[in-house]
């Protein structure tokens, strides 16, 4: 026994020096500048300021300068935003997904090609799709603009990512064209572990193909599912790409992720950055941790 | 036998130690990454190559010039000599000071031949970071043919514009001409309206924003008035668009004749003159109107790393960019504003811009972002100043609610200093 536990950490020790090297202490180090008034401009001169960053007058939180109340601040704003974004997006992704992994679970002729076909969107990198959208969406010479006008839909050219109302709305809608097929994909290999026999039996009894889908195909892929919710939530609570791209950071559209680049990048404040960073970190994990506590997710087969 | 070639090795052992001695570096500049720079700054930049046997290699930045600063602040933050020379624009000496080299003692006095005001604004804390090397200063065109025809005066308070916009723009109307407007500018939500509303306050009478000495003085009352003027136009007599132009929007809607006033920054003028402009020869340029006026400063500089392995000879290559040989090629060939005011007497460059000899009066009344003064905190202090004025123009907050909300916000930008 001793020497298989030995051997177990000779081969563990090699990933756990590079995890060391690589995540542990980029993030301890982060973590640590955001206790600091740290600039970009000289990283070696910050001092320790303690919570300063994080809450107090020139702080995250509990800011008294907010005269307008946490949510019309910068920070709030952003906050609000990249839960909107989350929440809507997955909600979409998660029943388009479902629709379309139904669909392809059928028999037909072409099946294939069209469980292929349909990864397209996926396969595309993020700011090649953002910045593809950002052209077809464009208010004076996009191409979707100009065929709503044309059908009559609407009388004047809308500047879908400008404008305040419209842009976040429309990240929603090219996430979720982009992320949909990653749903279905992985809803469609839990709908294949669902018994036949389940639907036949359902058949030869006569029930309603609406009653087998919540009776049956929903919790028998339910587990599966939820995984994949938990990962595509915790995926768009950290979106930048998509609104870097399409909206050029706006204050009104910008996400918690947007906010740290631009604190830390634009401004140069590395210690309120990676305050607003940690903040980030620790605002996912919570809600990961509630989401994963309210659906009841098993993770590992000993979980209760 | 021998002899010779103890004497060509000799010879060849020579001429290595020589060029060991005045040994040819390779000097990295920024340059780029658009066409007209590459041809009017790595032109030069070669030339100089082939003068002195050095060489040149080309860093081309990003285009955006926010993202070229974050860039700039990240090779810094990692003590990089990877790039020698750099462009810097007017609004950052004072955020990359602790990284740029001191020129004053390289430069042999040769900067007293600039605007003293472009020399300021270059020198932080006594060194001078950044020789000028082309310079812009916001500028008012107006339609010389609609002034006569109403019988009206170049205005030189924007009170005045604004009556003038507003009687052309009804007569003009009145005839069936409805796209046509009073006064058009830059007022997106970026550096640009920055520069447009300092020229409204400073104008004005409300001072910089940001004092030379660190004050936070934008809450009085002329600045608050500058910027409820600025939102009395918006729907009036510019355009509601104008909440969303640049540079080539405000000059789309002037070249096309709909617009009486413009403000914008010498580089149009060469447009404006080309023969497929609509207003080719109608076209007059003045000082922005106020009292005093005041046009902010802009325009680019050639600054040295101090991280650069070859520090001397870049800054040699940088003296002999900004020479008035160089300038003047310029001037001439792309029409880059000489920030030497010896060269606006020259000849063959107003035959060839005839505009830039009544620019010189301009430059020397130009007013400065408040970026020596902020520093580090400069690109803050801008985003907010323009998000504040946009949102006066956009009619979501009054100018006096919104200079007293900036006040607090600067405060907090600021903390205990710069």
């Amino acid at each position: 026994m001793n020497s298989r536990i030995r051997t177990a950490w000779l081969f563990l020790t090699p990933m756990i020096v590079l995890m060391l090297i690589v995540a542990v202490w980029p993030l301890a180090r982060s973590i640590w500048f955001s206790f600091t008034d740290t600039n970009i401009n000289d990283i070696s001169a910050g001092q320790w300021v303690g919570l300063e960053n994080y809450v107090g007058e020139f702080g995250l939180f509990f800011n008294s300068n907010d005269e307008e109340g946490f949510w019309a601040g910068d920070w709030g704003v952003s906050i609000r935003n990249t839960f909107s974004f989350a929440v809507v997006s997955v909600v979409l992704e998660t029943l388009t997904g479902l629709g379309l992994a139904l669909l392809l679970n059928q028999d037909f002729k072409g099946r294939a090609f069209v469980r292929t076909a349909v990864l397209v969107p996926w396969a595309i990198p993020t700011i090649v799709s953002a910045k593809m959208w950002g052209w077809m969406l464009n208010d004076q010479f996009g191409v979707i603009n100009n065929m709503l006008v044309n059908a009559g839909l609407i009388a004047h050219k809308i500047a879908w990512t400008a404008e305040p109302s419209y842009a976040l709305w429309t990240v929603v809608m090219v996430d979720v064209w982009k992320t949909t097929p990653f749903m279905a994909l992985l809803i469609l290999a839990a709908l294949q572990t669902v018994p036949k026999d389940c639907y036949e039996a359902a058949r030869v009894d006569g029930v309603h193909p609406l009653r087998v889908f919540w009776k049956i195909t929903l919790p028998l892929i339910r587990q599966p599912l939820l995984v994949a919710i938990v990962f595509r939530l915790l995926d768009s609570l950290r979106v930048f790409d998509l609104i870097y791209v399409l909206t050029a950071n706006g204050s009104t559209t910008i996400s918690m992720s947007g906010f740290v680049r631009r604190e830390m990048v634009e401004y140069g404040n590395m210690g309120f950055g990676s305050a607003a960073s940690t903040s980030l970190f620790l605002i996912i994990m919570l809600t990961a941790v509630i989401f994963l506590r309210l659906a009841r997710v098993k993770l590992s087969e000993d979980a209760r | 036998m021998n002899l010779t070639l103890f004497k060509t090795l000799a010879s060849l052992l020579l001429a290595v130690g020589l060029c060991h001695k005045s040994q040819a570096v390779e000097i990295t500049i920024t340059c780029g990454p658009s066409g007209s720079d590459v041809e009017f700054c790595l032109k030069y930049a070669n030339a100089w190559a082939t003068q002195t046997g050095h060489t040149i290699k080309n860093f081309s930045p990003p285009s955006s010039s926010t993202e070229k600063l974050a860039l700039y602040r990240q090779l810094f933050a990692a003590k990089s000599g990877d790039v020698d020379v750099l462009q810097i624009d007017t609004a950052w000496p004072g955020v990359l000071k602790d990284h740029l080299l001191d020129l004053k003692p390289l430069s042999n006095g040769l900067e007293n031949q600039h605007f003293p005001a472009i020399v300021a604004n270059n020198t932080v804390d006594g060194h001078l970071l950044a020789m000028p090397w082309y310079t812009d200063a916001g500028l008012l065109y107006y339609r010389k043919d609609l002034l006569a025809k109403y019988g009206l005066k170049v205005p030189s308070t924007w009170e005045e514009l604004t009556s003038a916009a507003k009687k052309v723009q009804a007569g003009e109307r009145s005839k069936g001409d409805n796209d046509f407007h009073g006064f058009v500018f830059q007022g997106k939500a970026y550096e640009g309206l920055t520069c447009n509303a300092l020229e409204w306050v400073s104008g004005s009478g409300g001072g910089t924003i940001v004092d030379a000495q660190g004050q936070i003085t934008i809450n009085n009352a002329q600045a608050a008035q500058a910027l409820n003027q600025a939102a009395s136009w918006i729907g009036t007599i510019t355009p509601t668009g104008v909440l969303n132009y640049e540079e080539e929007e405000a000059r789309g809607v002037f070249q096309n004749a709909n617009a009486l006033f413009m403000r914008n920054w010498p580089y149009a003028w060469a447009l404006l003159q080309k023969d497929d402009s609509l207003v080719k020869g109608k076209v007059g340029i003045a000082k922005l109107p106020g009292n005093p006026s005041a046009a902010t400063l802009g325009g680019w500089h050639l600054g040295v790393s101090k991280y650069s392995k070859n520090a001397s000879i870049a800054a040699d290559l940088v003296l002999y960019m900004t020479s008035a040989q160089v300038q003047k090629a310029r001037a001439i060939g792309g029409s880059f504003n000489p920030t030497l005011p010896a060269l606006y007497k020259d000849k063959d460059i107003t035959n060839a811009n005839d505009f830039m000899s009544s620019l010189s009066d301009v430059f020397a009344n130009s007013v400065a972002r408040p970026t020596t003064a902020t520093g580090l905190k400069y690109p803050q202090v801008s985003q907010s100043f323009y998000n504040a004025a946009h949102e006066v123009m956009s009619k979501r907050t009054t100018g006096e609610e919104a200079v007293k909300k900036l006040e607090s916000r600067l405060k907090q930008i600021r903390r205990k200093h710069w």
